[in-house]
């Protein structure tokens, strides 16, 4: 490869100690974004995402330790200097957050914001540049009369607006990598797919990759190339996401998929996976999922399982080449 | 939001429906205009001679002479020109000085913040007018001296507000994604953090212009403040209080502090009922 590739994350391991004693909150974990692609991270709440992806924009705060290795474009992030750091970030590596009202400056206009952005990466533009490139930046994802509504302020936007000035923003200053997170959840459900049409739209226009962290895995679905999941602070399972879709090997995967309505299967009946993660600070010796799953057996409890390929996945369980055929009615 | 909040405040104003807000305004506004124009009124000269000594209101002199002859009308309009440039300027200082290090303690935490709160803490372990009167003694009397004894009592308060703001508005996902955005630490202090402390900080510094009038009076009322023949207000009440059947010399300067005291306090409640949610 003549190129190293984009992002190549290897055994990332993010700790917090607190007075109750070290909190694992990520358990070496692998990620590879190459150019163009779209991945996604799917798990539930606590799983371990977001500090992932914060730990590669170097956003954690300084009582978390990140080890193992954070590489873009060959470079390692981890221990890298602050200034280096600074100038990646919203540069090379812009992030999208979640809640687009409290991610932005409540009292600066969206239009200085963006400014911001474009001036921290580039201090040789004039305001008159600048205010052109905002506008443009801002029709970029159809917001409707961005000439006028430059000199606007956060709350005098709907969400759905305020997460397309969010977007304009990330991409303002041609990013390689759009870190993600959880951008459609603060959303309503009609304006989500918008907003994903959106990112889409761009990501493929300006040949940006994503890392597309989401609860959702119907956001997944119709985004992503390539999905991991996560539960408990590991990959459990890695795969294309058609084949994730039809081929689902980890039980929780199964799980999930199972959780989420479909128009394309017959099935009546959504099914929830009982019980609950368990807390980061007193995960199981075996496989963290083990308490919920219904294929658990002794050896899932005292050991815990690697990431294999089991058909076209890889997948973190020790049943993983068990087809779906036994498994699917004791789910 | 700060549109919003300037918004309410002006239309809650002029549809009087903050009466004292109003009424404390038009007092200050008043007094600032006196302070601004009173070489331009037709008063006696304050340090003239104008009249027989110890004499009672009348129409000559409204609120009387004072032991000197003096005219106390005069004498407490042009008190003015003293007691709210100082207050300004002592508010101002203690804003800023305090502000900064409350902020660098609140921001950058670590030895250099533990130390600067270790100090607002002793400082504030004295009383306030006992601090001010050791400092002010200690740097002679005059006006001047006065002000940085009380800049020096003054500012703990404001780097403990500042720092509380400040550790409360750091945690907003906004000023991570200015973070993400690749903005330095002085950026995201000044431009994203700052600007959202300063609410309880203009409530707070419109009550003090109040207290500071009234420390700089009571200061100057035992002497470590204003020398006698300035027409400064504590000053003319401690010379009211050697005479104490003339009360009408200690009533000018006395109404004096309580109207611009009274008026900085209703515009300080009324903008924190304004500003502040948690008072609704």
């Amino acid at each position: 490869m003549a190129q190293p590739a984009l992002l190549e994350v290897r055994d990332l391991r993010v700790s917090f100690r607190t007075r109750s004693g070290e909190i694992e909150a990520v358990s070496g974990i692998d990620l590879d974004i190459s150019d163009g692609e779209v991945l996604g991270i799917v798990g539930e709440s606590g799983s371990g995402k977001s500090v992932a992806l914060k730990a590669i924009m170097g956003l954690l705060p300084p009582q978390a330790q990140v080890t193992g290795s954070i590489r873009f474009r060959g470079r390692q992030l981890l221990g890298a200097p602050e200034h280096e750091m600074r100038a990646l970030r919203g540069g090379k590596i812009a992030m999208i957050f979640q809640d687009p009202l409290t991610a932005f400056n409540p009292v600066m206009t969206i239009g200085d914001q963006i400014a911001e952005m474009l001036m921290l990466h580039d201090r040789s533009l004039s305001r008159a540049r600048l205010r052109a490139r905002t506008v443009e930046l801002l029709e970029l994802v159809s917001i409707p009369e961005a000439a006028a509504r430059i000199d606007s302020y956060p709350y005098q936007f709907s969400g759905g607006m305020r997460q397309r000035v969010m977007i304009a923003m990330a991409v303002a200053n041609n990013p390689d990598l759009l870190l993600a997170d959880e951008p459609t959840t603060a959303l309503d459900v009609t304006v989500q797919a918008q907003i994903l049409d959106v990112l889409r739209a761009l990501q493929q226009k300006l040949k940006i990759s994503l890392a597309l962290v989401t609860h959702d895995l119907g956001v997944v679905a119709g985004t992503a190339d390539r999905v991991s999941v996560m539960y408990s602070g590991r990959i459990v399972e890695k795969a294309g996401v058609d084949d994730l879709f039809a081929d689902p090997r980890h039980p929780y995967t199964r799980g999930l998929i199972a959780s989420v309505p479909r128009l394309d299967t017959q099935s009546a009946q959504l099914t929830s996976i009982e019980g609950a993660p368990p807390p980061p600070s007193s995960r199981p010796p075996g496989c963290s999922f083990a308490p919920r799953c219904p294929l658990a057996a002794q050896l899932c409890r005292t050991e815990r399982p690697a990431l294999r390929g089991a058909a076209k996945s890889l997948a973190a369980c020790h049943f993983a080449e068990d087809t779906p055929a036994q498994i699917e009615p004791v789910i | 939001m700060i549109n919003a909040h300037r918004l309410r405040l002006s239309t809650a104003i002029f549809k009087g429906a903050a009466l004292p807000v109003t009424l404390g305004l038009a007092v200050i506004a008043l007094w600032v205009f006196t302070m601004l124009t009173i070489p331009l009124w037709p008063l006696d000269a304050p340090l003239d001679m104008v009249g027989r000594r110890l004499q009672p209101p009348s129409a000559a002199h409204w609120f009387g002479t004072d032991a000197l002859g003096r005219d106390v009308l005069s004498r407490t309009l042009h008190g003015a020109q003293f007691s709210i440039p100082i207050a300004i300027v002592v508010v101002f200082a203690a804003v800023i000085i305090g502000g900064a290090l409350g902020a660098i303690s609140g921001f950058f935490g670590g030895l250099i913040g533990a130390a600067i709160m270790r100090l607002v803490d002793v400082t504030l372990a004295f009383p306030p007018i006992l601090l001010a009167m050791a400092v002010a003694a200690s740097l002679g009397p005059g006006l001047e001296n006065a002000a940085i004894a009380m800049v020096v009592v003054w500012w703990p308060l404001y780097a403990r507000l500042v720092r509380a703001q400040v550790l409360e508005v750091r945690e907003r996902e906004h000023v991570e994604a200015a973070v993400a955005a690749g903005a330095g630490p002085m950026r995201v202090l000044c431009l994203h953090i700052l600007p959202l402390c300063w609410t309880p900080v203009l409530v707070n510094a419109t009550m003090d212009f109040g207290q500071v009038v009234l420390l700089a009076a009571s200061l100057s009322f035992i002497g470590l403040g204003a020398t006698p023949p300035t027409p400064e207000w504590g000053a003319m009440i401690a010379d009211g209080a050697k005479h104490f059947y003339h009360w009408w010399i200690a009533f000018g300067p006395g109404m004096a502090i309580f109207a611009v005291v009274v008026g900085f306090n209703f515009v300080g409640d009324g903008l924190r009922d304004l500003l502040d949610p948690r008072t609704e």
